[in-house]
């Protein structure tokens, strides 16, 4: 098989506190594969995600990116590779207009002039957002505002888009058209939730992540129809939601 | 530079005054800023002008009478002087703040080469300030809700506490902020946007009424010297 677009082997970290959060988490995601990564409040999913373009170091283990091993001195070309998408899009959008926001990536990595007004524009369109540039964030609706923080990541077009709980707080209508945002683009997507459907929807793979590592990697329908495996580690449809029933669909 | 301006006008010069505040007016007009909101707005200048006003009862030296009252000469200059110039220069804020967005100035402010670093911290008060604002105003109701209601200061302390609650809150947040900038290359130095320069259609407008007043300043201590 082909390089992985990411690769994670043994990778271990203890907050400062000394609570352990990762502990050997090993896990690949292939190019053009949207990958679901789902476990429990505090499973460790976040912290993870935080080591994928080298925000936390790891104490020991490794992260690559494309073969590039993600450390102090590989950084900003692991960042221009890796677009991390945060859960709450206010920790995101600090700029005074959507616009700048945006601009905010591609300039810190020498984008300038039109090239970088095409870049924006583009990241605005693919999210359907386009008409917004001048928009001051808190203007926004939650679910626009999720979706321009999607677009401050695309706009540094990265290999991998990594998103943190996509779903959370946003009302059915914004959640579908956030699904519909995210099928169309044409990037790797490493996606960490809590939101079973929304998963089983848009990842045909997914792993379990539990007390710091991943405990299972499969079809993401083997995964939410293994009920032994969804009870041990915390996972549960919603009421009368049946995987089966939607593989059939 | 229009408040600089007003700021050198000798208090003598009634004249240059009263073209001072046409020019303002009529900036306004051609605005077509409603007049309700420019009064509404000149409301913070109350406490200045109750200073103002009292300036001629305290005041030291030759004393004349008005209306029957016994006045110092010293203290109505300084009261006409610090009115005048106050209610100009809040006139000239409201214009500005009425006509312009907040990221514009914040952008005009990069263009005339402010400190970066200050632009980007009002950059970060604009964009955070109603949502710690929100935040302060949900936990109000949310104390509220479980019957907290302070009438005297030693009841005030659930306030404090829950500020305080919200200054860590808000620092955490500004940890994660840094993350999410972190994670878009941000390297310590905010990047340029590499924004249109004005026109020189743009400079001549935005310095006309400035440049007006640097004359009024000029002609009026001129004169009078």
């Amino acid at each position: 098989m082909s390089e992985p677009s990411l690769e994670v082997v043994d990778l271990c970290f203890s907050y400062p506190d000394g609570h352990e959060a990762l502990s050997g988490v090993d896990l690949h995601v292939h190019h053009g594969e949207r990958v679901a990564l789902l476990g429990p409040n505090g499973a460790g999913k976040t912290t993870l995600l935080l080591h994928l373009n080298g925000i936390l170091t790891a104490a020991s283990g490794r992260v690559r990116v494309s073969g590039l091993e993600v450390g102090s001195d590989t950084s900003m070309e692991v960042r221009r590779r890796v677009g991390l998408v945060f859960q709450d899009p206010d920790d995101q959008l600090f700029m005074p207009t959507v616009g700048q926001d945006v601009a905010f990536g591609p300039a810190n990595f020498g984008v300038e002039g039109e090239d970088l007004d095409v870049r924006v524009t583009e990241a605005l369109g693919a999210v359907s957002m386009a008409d917004s540039a001048d928009r001051a964030p808190h203007h926004l609706s939650y679910g626009e505002r999720r979706r321009v923080a999607i677009a401050t990541a695309l706009a540094i077009k990265p290999e991998i888009l990594v998103l943190d709980e996509p779903t959370s707080n946003l009302d059915p209508a914004s959640r579908r058209e956030l699904i519909e945002v995210l099928r169309e683009l044409p990037v790797t997507q490493l996606v960490a939730t809590h939101d079973l459907p929304f998963a089983l929807e848009l990842c045909p793979r997914a792993l379990v992540m539990d007390q710091g590592r991943i405990v299972a990697a499969d079809q993401t329908a083997d995964i939410l129809t293994d009920d032994e495996l969804m009870r041990r580690h915390r996972l549960e449809l919603p009421y009368r939601f049946d995987p089966r029933a939607q593989g059939r669909a | 530079m229009f408040v600089v301006a007003v700021l050198f006008i000798p208090s003598q010069a009634f004249w240059a005054y009263a073209l001072a505040g046409c020019l303002l007016a009529g900036v306004m007009i051609l605005a077509e800023l409603p007049a309700g909101l420019v009064l509404r707005r000149l409301v913070v200048e109350i406490p200045i002008l109750v200073f103002a006003l009292l300036l001629p009862f305290f005041g030291q030296g030759e004393t004349t009478e008005v209306l029957g009252l016994t006045l110092s000469v010293e203290g109505l200059w300084g009261a006409w002087t610090i009115i005048a110039k106050a209610t100009l220069g809040l006139g000239a804020s409201i214009a500005l703040a009425s006509t312009t967005t907040i990221p514009d100035i914040i952008r005009a402010m990069d263009h005339i080469r402010v400190p970066r670093v200050i632009t980007a911290i009002a950059g970060f008060m604009v964009r955070y300030l109603d949502i710690v604002a929100g935040e302060f105003s949900r936990r109000k109701v949310a104390m509220s809700a479980r019957g907290y209601q302070p009438r005297w200061w030693w009841q005030t302390g659930p306030m404090a506490q829950s500020a305080g609650a919200l200054f860590i809150r808000s620092y955490e947040r500004g940890e994660r902020v840094h993350q999410a900038m972190v994670a878009r290359g941000f390297s310590g130095r905010m990047p340029s946007f590499g924004d249109r320069p004005a026109t020189a259609r743009e400079w001549v407008v935005g310095l006309s009424v400035p440049a007006a007043a640097l004359v009024l300043a000029f002609l009026s201590l001129t004169v009078l010297s």
